[in-house]
């Protein structure tokens, strides 16, 4: 039997709010107290960690914990508090490690393909410890730059490795440093916006909740590097936990020098504040962001100027996105030329997706641009569940759009997405099946942002309404001819008309889906069906009579007694007192109920 | 100066001036309901924009500053198709009641539907619906009108610096309202009923006097106080049926509560019309000449009696200057005293 006490062990606890969903408190918890319970507490700081890191990504096998005993790591999924005890005793004291609760391979293949550079340190850090951060190179990069490398220097770099903006717009990042560098004015700001606010997009929270310090180091570059002396971080108040990570970061950076008045005796002060979001999306329209922090009501204003020249109370403002940067540390430490070998020659280094929808792996992933969406969804998202066929892809939350089976050859990158009608947007990423309606999805991505429309110019106030109605009463089956037409004039009259980014690409779900699927929204309106079966009042349910058993099964679960017929008799279902709930389908086991 | 063209004619204007200000001064007309030339530009109706070339998306020329060998064109077939549109959603939401709307012959909506001809509307649906009344004296505020173009609340923080009015939900449900949705309680100086383009705010004395067909408009003076303020009275069948300020005054089209809303003293059947003298504590009518030489006769006699000093003159605001220095004339020269003072004064 192996002494713990002697060995050298670490236990690294999944704590993103994914993990912590899934119980990572509890679990770690009772790793402390049954480690302390077998005598080993008295020597738990030299030879044995246990802490909290970061959001790894594979959020769907949470709780993962990792065991590292001299050396040698081991992964465990879907751990809960119960089976702590096991890997004690097999793992930490008898040195075997429980392979059946180890990850798999599909755990190794969801990261073999990725290329973790703003990841790199989340899920492997203490996100909660700046010395976790300084052990791994942190905070190097802020005292070249700040001691050895002159603004234009810095700039010239961040230029060179082609870094662009990961909030969607996909600006070049050195470019705008430079251009408000070069505004003469009293006052500067930077401001990191962390207003994530896209359906199913976790970015930027996982990189805060993971590592808070590369964000507050990047930031505190592009301070330097523009001259400005005070930032804001615009966070949404919906995100808790990254909150209270990053405000402890910003008291051990200002403990340690790295923030505040003459950081690192440098004579260059800088200071950031947080400013939480009160949960409007649109908030992360940069306009609308600075009138917020001001205390406005948030509603985008006109470009120009643009908040460069013009921005938080009147001054040159640099906005830039979370990822963006956490990119700047490392690309710094690393060097341009090194962050410039990812990707393809317009859309350089990495990108961030949540990867989401009918996937295997679902999760957040870091992937180089210019990779093909098809070893996306295949080799790091496993496939799709239940072996079904893939339909299309969404990329960029509800501004983005939909990308059929038939281009899952393209690559990843600004500027073919934008080829196909998509965008990489902020980096969500839907799968869709067959059983997607594609209709239905539109109307979802319209659902959303009709509703978070600050209401400010009228064809977004107005206009995604009507998209959404007429999407409406496609999916109930009251779809007139020409509506198809009247969608695709008014989504382009809108996205030519409004005034902020919101508005311009909220119709991008609607046209995508329709340049695609056009005969999905055909069969809604035409046939009155939906080839799907996802729109409830297009559907009609019947029994198969050559498959019923007359089980009963239906009609047991039938909430509207719809159902009718003798035990092991062929059932019939009424369809005028049918609820169309599917309850039918589900239950029965041999098929026999047909949907359409 | 920056030269421009501007559906190919030149223009020069001066640096900074928008794209709209520069077609305004060259008699371009572009058509807008969200701008006022004495309010920070908002680009909230879009029905402005205009194609700049070189730039592939149609600009708001009310917020976009001019710039040197800018080739501008106000009303392409895509640009007027747009307007329409816009027009047209604007329509889908707004109550189609112009046979009773007391802005109907002076709504800046209706107008625009008529030019664009905005009658069949390809778009149908929710309309907003608001159960409640604002119950304060002075301002109708009929919100499912409002097409929230946001000038009243720009004038009311920008000119009047009360801020009585934001914008509160989102999206379709964007509405404007006083904190908490209670009734308007402010200075109630009706800047917002000026600007308002369409009938969401009017004045609640206004309701079914007369539309501005019928109106006869009479520039004069506000009696009201020493600024001299020029208002407009909209005079039907000699009757005053609503007070505005055009923007030439010295007043810049801005007014007070009073001066605004105050006018139906005028019309009182209150009023007097005839003097009256009270005798043992009850008034009689009487005419003019008895009422006179009643006044003088007792000012001759306390003259007589006690001195001038001992008659005193207080001077009304709502008199015009010439009243009021007649009257401080008569108190000096015809009486013999300084005592004359003004309620002004105060």
């Amino acid at each position: 039997m192996r002494d713990p006490v002697k060995s050298n062990l670490t236990i690294r606890v999944c704590m993103g709010t994914g993990g912590i969903a899934a119980g990572g408190v509890e679990v770690m918890a009772v790793f402390a107290d049954r480690l302390a319970g077998r005598g080993i507490r008295a020597d738990i700081r030299k030879h044995c960690s246990i802490h909290k890191v970061g959001c790894r990504g594979l959020c769907a096998k949470d709780v993962l914990v990792d065991v590292i005993l001299n050396g040698d790591k081991t992964t465990y999924q879907f751990i809960k508090p119960d089976m702590v005890e096991r890997i004690i005793e097999e793992h930490v004291v008898g040195g075997n490690p429980v392979l059946e609760w180890a990850v798999g391979e599909d755990y190794h293949q969801f990261h073999d393909k990725q290329v973790k550079v703003v990841l790199s340190d989340c899920g492997n850090i203490n996100p909660e410890e700046i010395d976790s951060y300084i052990s791994v190179g942190g905070y190097n990069a802020l005292e070249r730059v700040i001691k050895k490398m002159t603004p234009a220097e810095t700039i010239a770099l961040i230029k060179k490795s082609g870094l662009r903006g990961r909030g969607g717009a996909g600006f070049p990042t050195g470019v705008k440093w430079e251009i408000c560098r070069s505004v003469e004015a009293s006052r500067k700001y930077i401001i990191c916006n962390a207003d994530e606010g896209d359906p199913g997009a976790f970015m930027d929270r996982s990189v805060i909740e993971g590592n808070p310090h590369a964000v507050i180091e990047g930031m505190t570059v592009g301070a330097s590097a523009i001259g400005a002396d005070k930032g804001y971080v615009y966070i949404r108040a919906e995100y808790p936990l990254a909150v209270e990570r990053l405000k402890n970061a910003l008291k051990q950076a200002r403990e340690r020098s790295f923030l505040g008045k003459n950081i690192l005796g440098s004579g260059f002060s800088f200071d950031i504040r947080i400013k939480l979001g009160a949960g409007a999306f649109v908030c992360g329209e940069e306009t609308a962001l600075i009138a917020s922090i001001e205390g406005l009501r948030g509603m985008p204003r006109a470009k120009p100027p643009f908040p460069v020249h013009k921005g938080l109370w009147g001054q040159p403002t640099v906005i830039n996105n979370v990822e963006t940067l956490a990119n700047i540390p490392y690309i710094i430490r690393n060097g341009a030329e090194w962050y410039a070998s990812y990707g393809t020659e317009k859309s350089k280094g990495t990108k961030v997706f949540a990867l989401t929808g009918k996937i295997r792996n679902s999760g957040l992933i870091e992937v180089p641009m210019g990779i093909p969406l098809r070893e996306i969804i295949y080799d790091i998202g496993g496939g799709i569940e239940n072996n079904r066929k893939i339909k299309a892809v969404q990329t960029g939350g509800p501004s983005g759009g939909c990308i059929p089976a038939e281009l899952l050859d393209i690559t990843v990158d600004f500027e073919s997405l934008a080829r196909v009608g998509s965008i990489v947007g902020s980096g969500g990423m839907v799968v869709l099946d067959e059983t997607d309606c594609m209709v239905n999805i539109a109307k979802f991505f319209l659902q959303f942002t009709q509703s978070e429309s600050c209401g400010k110019c009228v064809p977004c106030r107005i206009g995604t309404k009507r998209l959404l109605e007429i999407l409406e009463r496609v999916t109930e089956g009251k779809g007139r001819l020409g509506d198809i037409e009247l969608l695709e004039s008014l989504a382009n009259d809108i996205k030519a008309t409004s005034l902020c980014g919101l508005g311009q690409t909220a119709p991008n779900p609607v046209l995508s889906t329709i340049k695609y699927f056009r005969d999905e929204f055909e069969a809604h309106i035409t046939k009155k069906k939906c080839p799907a079966g996802v729109c409830r009042d297009l559907l009609s349910f019947v029994v198969l009579k050559d498959f019923c058993k007359g089980c009963g099964a239906c009609k047991r679960v039938c909430p509207a007694g719809a159902v009718t017929g003798e035990r092991k008799q062929v059932h019939v279902i009424d369809p005028e007192v049918c609820v169309k709930c599917g309850a039918c389908y589900d239950a029965c086991k041999f098929k026999a109920i047909g949907k359409g | 100066m920056i030269h421009l063209t501007i559906n190919g004619l030149p223009v020069s204007v001066p640096e900074g001036t928008t794209i709209l200000d520069a077609a305004r001064s060259a008699d371009i007309p572009i058509p807008t309901l969200c701008h006022h030339p004495k309010l920070t530009p908002y680009g909230g109706c879009r029905l402005c924009i205009v194609e700049v070339k070189g730039i592939n998306r149609p600009v708001t020329s009310c917020t976009t500053p001019v710039a040197a060998d800018m080739e501008v064109a106000t009303t392409t077939p895509a640009i007027e198709g747009m307007r329409k549109t816009i027009l047209e959603l604007i329509l889908s939401d707004h109550p189609n009641d112009c046979m009773v709307c007391e802005k109907a012959g002076d709504c800046a909506l209706q107008e625009l539907a008529y030019f664009y001809g905005v009658r069949e509307n390809r778009f149908d649906g929710e309309r907003r619906c608001y159960a409640g009344k604002d119950r304060n004296p002075f301002i109708d505020r009929d919100m499912e009108k409002c097409i929230l173009c946001g000038k009243c609340v720009r004038v009311c923080e920008e000119v009047q610096g009360v801020g009585a009015i934001d914008i509160a939900y989102r999206g379709f449900n964007a509405k404007i309202c006083p904190p908490f949705e209670k009734d308007l309680s402010c200075e109630f100086c009706g800047q917002c009923v000026s600007v308002c383009p369409t009938g969401a705010l009017t004045g609640k004395a206004w309701t079914q006097r007369g539309r501005q067909k019928d109106i006869k408009e009479v520039d004069t003076i506000c009696p009201y106080c020493g600024c001299g303020c020029g208002i407009t009275l909209h005079v039907r069948r000699n009757e005053i049926v609503r007070v505005s300020s055009r923007e030439e005054t010295i007043n810049e089209g801005w007014l007070c509560p009073k001066g605004r809303f105050g006018y139906t003293f005028v019309n009182s059947p209150e009023r007097l019309h005839v003097p009256l003298i009270k005798e043992k504590g009850v008034f009689r009518e009487a005419g003019w000449d008895e009422a006179m030489s009643l006044i003088v006769s007792k000012l001759g006699k306390i003259k007589k009696k006690y001195g001038p000093d001992a008659i005193g003159g207080l001077a009304s605001a709502r008199c015009t200057n010439e009243e009021n220095y007649l009257f401080q004339k008569f108190m000096r020269a015809v009486i013999g005293t300084n005592n004359i003072d003004h309620c002004a004064r105060l």
